[in-house]
């Protein structure tokens, strides 16, 4: 008896959880697989929304890499936008996070002013304050004035601008400080006491042990951040509007403006799966590369 | 031990200086918003000369829409936003809980597809989102907002979730189960109680993502009756064909981001304790 009631309970409670992931495992279909395939599917037509649907085999993909001049130049501007924001966020929230790992009074309220930016940031209201902030004669350059330095161009000078929106994006530090902050209190203090013995100074401590030991936390960090800048829109689209000399027109900006305002949807479709490839590649290429460089102190669990 | 006093006192030099040059942009929109237009950008003083409080009830009304007023855009963000929070956490909560206590078949394979799906960019799926919303009618409507929610379209969520039911001992499952509960009111009874912490967090992270949000808004909705905030601001600085009166739009957009400091400071403590534990985005 028992033996025939068994396997039967099991089977059971096998699809109890299968019940339980069946909310995500419809949205997964409809909202994440279905719209991933058909990008694809479309990136090799000519669908614009009015007419139907016509394979074009590599058209697209043809079009992007030699008529249209703009797509090579956009990709090479998003390129330069993350490189400029992420290792320059990453190394600022490492510095702030380093500073904040020691025992003094009022870490947590330092911790929590030091987060608003990333609460803020990414909002409508802060990219229009960033706008009015770095106007010719707004704030900052006033800022500047008063020690003596000359005003800047922030939003209209086709070299400065991409800059300019950079800096919004490692204002927004916060959590990556965070993340950073939890990895370095994980790392154990007789590592520093043997190394402060052997007579090792402040950089030598860096690079030999806090480095290496939150170096799975910077890869990811790095992975996510990466990901973001990427995709980023609503500051440019806000601040600059993709100018000057469409020297802000990131490719979050480009692809909304062929499929939603030039009806190109295949050809954005086309846009987005190159922007995806270089993700993808790019998280490969940092999980390849991390066996190199990265860390685990459970050498077996990873 | 005088050096280490030394030591304390540039660490808080640093922290407080820092502090002051990020914080200072955040400083600089409070007054901003009570300056008249040409002070925001004629004067250096910080502070207003004279205190405006009419540029907030002028920049409430005077949306570039006639009719419509930042009265609206707050109704509809919070009409938007809370559903999304409520189906998420929801949805979520359920999706970790099978993944995190349950074998079913092809679990394995289910898994590897939830977190491939936490690097799968927005970007690329948005376009025939967008068509498919738009053939099944849901376009200027917030359906596209609210059923992915209830379906647990966000991975990064239940991933938050499954890590720390991770660390909740099974034998608290386990002895429930000897005392005849079932597993919904396992879930609901002993598990809901610990994981509280980061189904607080998730819907924290949602709150201020989906109010933070413009990407999708802009793409979804089209009529300035349902505008959300993020919406609505844009308008103004947008629509208005004479000058844009920078001081009201500052009004309203300390306005916009009230709600967000006020959840800041109350429950700061999810906020870090979330990205810390999950290690995740922001």
């Amino acid at each position: 008896m028992s033996k025939k009631r068994n396997p039967a309970r099991k089977k059971v409670k096998q699809w109890t959880g299968f019940l339980y992931i069946l909310p995500w495992v419809l949205g997964f279909g409809c909202f994440q697989l279905y719209p991933f395939v058909s990008s694809f599917y479309y990136s090799f037509t000519n669908y614009t929304l009015l007419n139907t649907p016509r394979f074009v085999g590599l058209g697209n993909y043809i079009t992007l890499f030699t008529a249209d001049k703009q797509f090579l130049e956009t990709m090479k501007i998003t390129g330069a936008y993350a490189l400029m924001s992420v290792p320059l966020k990453l190394a600022f929230a490492l510095f702030i996070a380093s500073i904040l790992n020691a025992k003094v009074k009022g870490i947590g309220i330092y911790r929590s002013l030091y987060y608003l930016p990333s609460i803020l940031g990414g909002s409508v209201a802060v990219s229009v304050l960033w706008r009015v902030l770095f106007m010719k004669d707004g704030a900052i350059n006033r800022f500047m004035g008063i020690f003596g330095l000359p005003a800047v161009n922030w939003l209209t000078d086709p070299d400065i601008a991409l800059f300019t929106l950079s800096m919004l994006q490692i204002w927004q530090f916060g959590s990556a400080m965070v993340i950073f902050l939890a990895a370095l209190k994980q790392i154990p203090s007789d590592l520093y006491e043997a190394a402060e013995m052997d007579g090792a100074g402040r950089f030598r401590k860096f690079f030999n042990i806090t480095l290496p030991q939150i170096s799975s936390v910077l890869f990811f960090n790095l992975i996510m951040q990466s990901i973001q800048a990427l995709q980023n829109f609503t500051s440019a689209f806000v601040i600059t509007g993709g100018g000057p000399m469409k020297k802000t027109y990131i490719i979050g900006m480009k692809l909304y403006d062929d499929a939603f305002k030039y009806y190109k949807v295949g050809y954005a479709c086309a846009e987005s799966w190159i922007l995806f490839l270089v993700i993808l590649a790019l998280t490969l290429l940092v999980f390849r590369s991390s066996s190199a460089w990265v860390y685990y102190a459970d050498e077996g669990g990873k | 031990m005088k050096r280490e006093q030394k030591q304390n006192l540039w660490r808080h030099i640093i922290l407080i200086s820092v502090g002051f040059f990020l914080l200072y942009p955040v400083i600089f929109m409070v007054f901003a918003s009570f300056k008249n237009s040409n002070e925001i950008f004629a004067s250096s003083n910080l502070l207003p000369e004279k205190w405006l409080f009419e540029n907030y009830t002028n920049g409430w009304s005077s949306g570039a829409t006639g009719t419509v007023t930042f009265t609206n855009f707050f109704i509809n963000t919070f009409v938007l936003v809370i559903p999304v929070v409520a189906a998420t956490v929801i949805s979520c909560t359920l999706a970790a809980y099978g993944f995190g206590r349950f074998d079913f078949p092809f679990k394995k394979i289910l898994f590897l597809v939830l977190m491939a799906t936490l690097m799968l960019p927005n970007t690329v799926i948005i376009i025939p989102r967008f068509m498919l919303f738009k053939k099944i009618g849901w376009l200027d409507s917030y359906l596209p907002f609210f059923v992915p929610a209830l379906f647990a379209a966000y991975p990064f969520f239940i991933f938050m979730i499954i890590q720390f039911l991770r660390g909740v001992p099974s034998e608290l499952d386990e002895s429930a189960k000897m005392d005849g509960c079932n597993s919904f009111q396992i879930l609901i009874h002993i598990l809901l109680p610990i994981l509280k912490p980061a189904v607080f967090s998730a819907g924290l992270f949602q709150f201020l993502w989906t109010w933070n949000d413009f990407y999708n808004q802009f793409i979804f909705i089209n009529t300035p009756a349902k505008f959300t905030l993020s919406l609505g601001l844009r308008l103004s600085i947008d629509a208005s064909t004479e000058a844009v009166k920078w001081n009201e739009v500052m009004a309203m957009s300390v306005c916009s981001v009230i709600p967000l400091f006020v959840l800041f400071f109350c429950a700061q403590r999810y906020f870090v304790d979330g990205i810390a534990t999950s290690g995740l985005k922001g």
